[in-house]
């Protein structure tokens, strides 16, 4: 796989042309979304089937989360596919890999403040309260088996969303170290266009589940 | 063999560098990026797997041989039959063909030096390993006893088994199959030669694109699927156990979701290997190139929405009932197709039978019994006297070993020469092609009678009245076995003793019959330009019948 002098930076053997291995590389993220859809469409299934046979418990489930907590978050996501694009935007049109970088880590700041906010104020709390089944349930008779399902469902569903913020920090790591190492250029960006496809996919995950989980059903007065 | 003759007509391989002997030793094979080694590693590795479920297959029907049960405290049978499911659909029919030949043949017949992503072609073999590893060691362990369904709140709740365990493996597993549908979409798209359009492609290509389609579309679902049941089992939280409200009917939804397209998944790769060689040794074009091409891929389509038929006896509503049903009969019209069209290739073509085209013809029967026998399942009434039956059993044995195994076992056959560079023994080839084909017979037609007499299947003992048709089933299992263990022998005898082969041993069209077997390292020396159709053999009898279908075109 290395790369002949002859050829561009990143350029793999098995293709015959740049165009056709930058192609390839998008064509390949966007067969992996839409894998990822469907393995997040399993459990969204689930949760709305489940939603319509209990739905009361769900709704009392659903007051149990803080909604100005998941409101930050959604706006930190969506300022992060920003600050995502823009770090590919400033590569395409040949800025210096000093203004890609500080894109790149102000992405992973908003990222990680996600991350922080959902731990700290959203799972530890939840722990103290005993709301998380299996793990910390403290349950004073209030709460129908159907509360803890919903709660079931809010941690897989926010749990696996979480994962895969973790694994775009990761590649986010990896982008910053190329691009420190001069592998992007005007003419060859495609890794950052690619990973942006993914970072972009996890933040749409999330609203959808915003509303999903913390806003439908009754929260709101007319709704 | 019979080809040799032939063999005197064209240049033998240059005695020169190919891909098994440009590098050597353990490292250059683990760390491969070569999709024609990666290939080799999954032969191996299923082999392994096919061979384990093997032996609980024979243990299965060993123990049946008396009503009462010859071997096995239930239990232990409950295990064994398990063990098969989980052992050839997960580890060795849904990896098969698409993991063996699919890796070594489609970049070879679209022209290219490669898949589009190599490195994640290596990491899809480590992930399989893994997860095939962890089911391995489940098994050894002590085994699970929830049949390969893990329907809940069994699963969930109440076996005593490792289940978890098994199910990780067949979790991780199927983040292997993503990634190999994903190379393959991508590989197929972008990778293609000059002149290579998407109406030249061989037939085997458009089945594994639409089997890759399955692979991306419905694993996610299966791995949703068992994670959330792991955690159900690990964390005693309902979600499938009626219990606490859960319901078990979203679980099976959910699972033949993907696990009735996985059927196609077994199957389509299979139909694209019968319809290469068909093509090969009848010397002529496949009868309609496109309506084969397209029943691939609406047989893809239409395995998404058939998975109800799987749950008429369920409780699920009368009315999704009769939807399903009619929606399964429609899977029967691409399937015929096929069948129709192979056998109008073979009308007027120059047949022989080498062994390869044994196992074809083989498929093309049994296929078409479990297909037929397919729709007596898919219609509401018969089902409910025929579901959990051997009748079952039967049926999806005549498709998947019949149909799928018969298939595997005629491609490797097929492309051995320019896998290994060696000529194996025809008339051994011959003969196990024969034994494998009375030997199923015997082993499953004895169970449709029984299913349809009633015999429910996956228990461990049968009332007397059932023994002569099952000792008749265990006799054609081991006949099977045989058939199944004298390939083993003489493909591996052949890769150090057989003689070489030439580039093209059946004299056969496709890009992969023009470089040298094995095949260098970068495929070709410079990337083909296609200026043909697929199949475009010289047409013996053009004077003959000027008109009739599968003449090539002037």
């Amino acid at each position: 796989m290395a790369a002949h002098s002859a050829h561009p930076p990143g350029f793999a053997h098995q293709f015959e042309t740049v165009a056709q291995q930058r192609e390839a590389g998008t064509l390949g993220m966007w067969v992996f979304l839409v894998t990822e859809i469907l393995f997040f469409g399993g459990m969204f299934t689930s949760y709305i089937i489940y939603r319509s046979l209990h739905l009361h418990s769900f709704i009392q489930g659903s007051h149990e989360l803080i909604v100005k907590f998941g409101a930050t978050n959604t706006a930190v996501l969506i300022f992060s596919s920003l600050t995502m694009a823009l770090a590919i935007r400033t590569a395409q049109v040949g800025k210096s890999k000093g203004q890609i970088i500080f894109w790149l880590i102000l992405t992973m700041i908003l990222g990680a403040a996600f991350i922080a906010i959902k731990l700290r104020y959203e799972w530890y709390r939840d722990y103290v309260e005993g709301l998380i089944p299996g793990v910390s349930w403290l349950d004073g008779g209030t709460h129908t088996p159907g509360v803890k399902m919903f709660m079931c469902f809010y941690f897989f569903m926010t749990g696996l969303h979480a994962l895969h913020m973790v694994v775009g920090l990761g590649i986010l790591t990896v982008l910053v170290i190329m691009t420190a190492r001069n592998k992007f250029s005007s003419q060859y960006y495609a890794p950052l266009e690619i990973s942006g496809l993914y970072w972009h996919f996890v933040d749409i995950v999330w609203i959808f589940l915003f509303p999903l989980l913390y806003l439908i059903g009754g929260r709101y007065p007319g709704s | 063999m019979s080809t040799a003759t032939a063999d005197l007509h064209d240049a033998p391989a240059e005695p020169g560098v190919n891909y098994l002997n440009a590098s050597y030793g353990i490292r250059s094979w683990l760390l491969t990026l070569d999709h024609k080694r990666i290939g080799l590693l999954y032969l191996a590795a299923i082999t392994f797997m096919f061979l384990v479920g093997g032996v609980a297959a024979v243990m299965v029907r060993m123990h049946l041989i008396e009503p009462q049960g010859a071997l096995f405290e239930p239990e232990t049978y409950n295990k064994m039959f398990t063990t098969h499911g989980i052992m050839m659909v997960f580890f060795f029919l849904i990896p098969s063909i698409p993991a063996t030949l699919g890796n070594f043949l489609i970049p070879l017949m679209i022209g290219a030096r490669d898949v589009a992503f190599p490195k994640l072609n290596l990491m899809s073999w480590y992930v399989f390993m893994i997860g095939a590893s962890l089911a391995v060691f489940g098994t050894l362990a002590g085994g699970v006893d929830t049949g390969w369904t893990f329907y809940p709140p069994y699963s969930a709740a109440y076996s005593h088994t490792n289940v978890a365990v098994v199910a990780l493996g067949i979790f991780i597993a199927g983040f292997s199959s993503i990634l190999t549908g994903l190379n393959f979409i991508v590989t197929i798209h972008k990778m293609r030669a000059p002149g290579m359009t998407w109406f030249r492609l061989p037939l085997f290509i458009w089945g594994m694109y639409a089997t890759s389609l399955i692979f991306v579309l419905g694993t996610p679902v299966i791995a949703i699927t068992i994670f959330l049941l792991g955690l159900e089992r690990i964390l005693h939280v309902g979600i499938f156990d009626p219990a606490v409200g859960g319901d078990p009917l979203l679980f099976q939804h959910l699972f033949w979701f993907y696990s009735h397209p996985a059927v196609y998944i077994m199957i389509l790769p299979g139909m694209g290997v019968i319809s290469e060689l068909v093509t090969a040794f009848a010397r002529k074009k496949i009868f309609g190139y496109s309506f084969v091409a397209f029943s691939s891929l609406s047989i893809a389509v239409i395995s998404f929405v058939v998975w109800g038929h799987h749950m008429f006896v369920t409780g699920q509503s009368i009315y999704a009932g009769l939807v399903f049903s009619v929606l399964s009969y429609l899977v029967a019209i691409p399937s015929a197709v096929k069948v129709f069209n192979w056998t109008a290739t073979l009308y007027r073509g120059s047949v022989s039978y080498e062994a390869p085209m044994l196992y074809a013809l083989g498929f093309i029967g049994l296929f078409t019994i479990g297909g037929l026998t397919g729709l007596f399942l898919a219609s509401l009434a018969t089902d409910v006297h025929l579901n959990g039956t051997y009748f079952i059993v039967a049926h999806f044995h005549y498709v998947m070993v019949g149909g799928a195994v018969m298939a595997y076992l005629g491609g490797i056959h097929y492309w051995w020469p320019k896998i290994t560079g060696r000529l194996y023994p025809d008339i051994w080839a011959r003969i196990a092609a024969a034994i494998i084909f009375v030997g199923f017979n015997l082993t499953f037609f004895p169970q449709f009678m029984l299913g349809y007499l009633g015999m429910p299947r996956r228990y461990a003992v049968y009332p007397a009245e059932f023994q002569v048709l099952n000792v008749l089933s265990s006799a054609g299992a081991s006949i099977l076995g045989i058939g199944y263990v004298i390939p083993l022998v003489y493909l591996i005898w052949s890769m150090r003793y057989g003689p070489v082969a030439s580039s093209n041993p059946w004299k056969a069209k496709g890009l992969e019959w023009t470089i040298p077997s094995p095949p260098p390292t970068e495929n070709f020396a410079e990337i083909p330009i296609v200026t043909e159709d697929a199949y475009n053999y010289p047409v013996a009898d053009a004077h003959a019948y000027p008109d009739a279908p599968g003449v090539a075109r002037v």
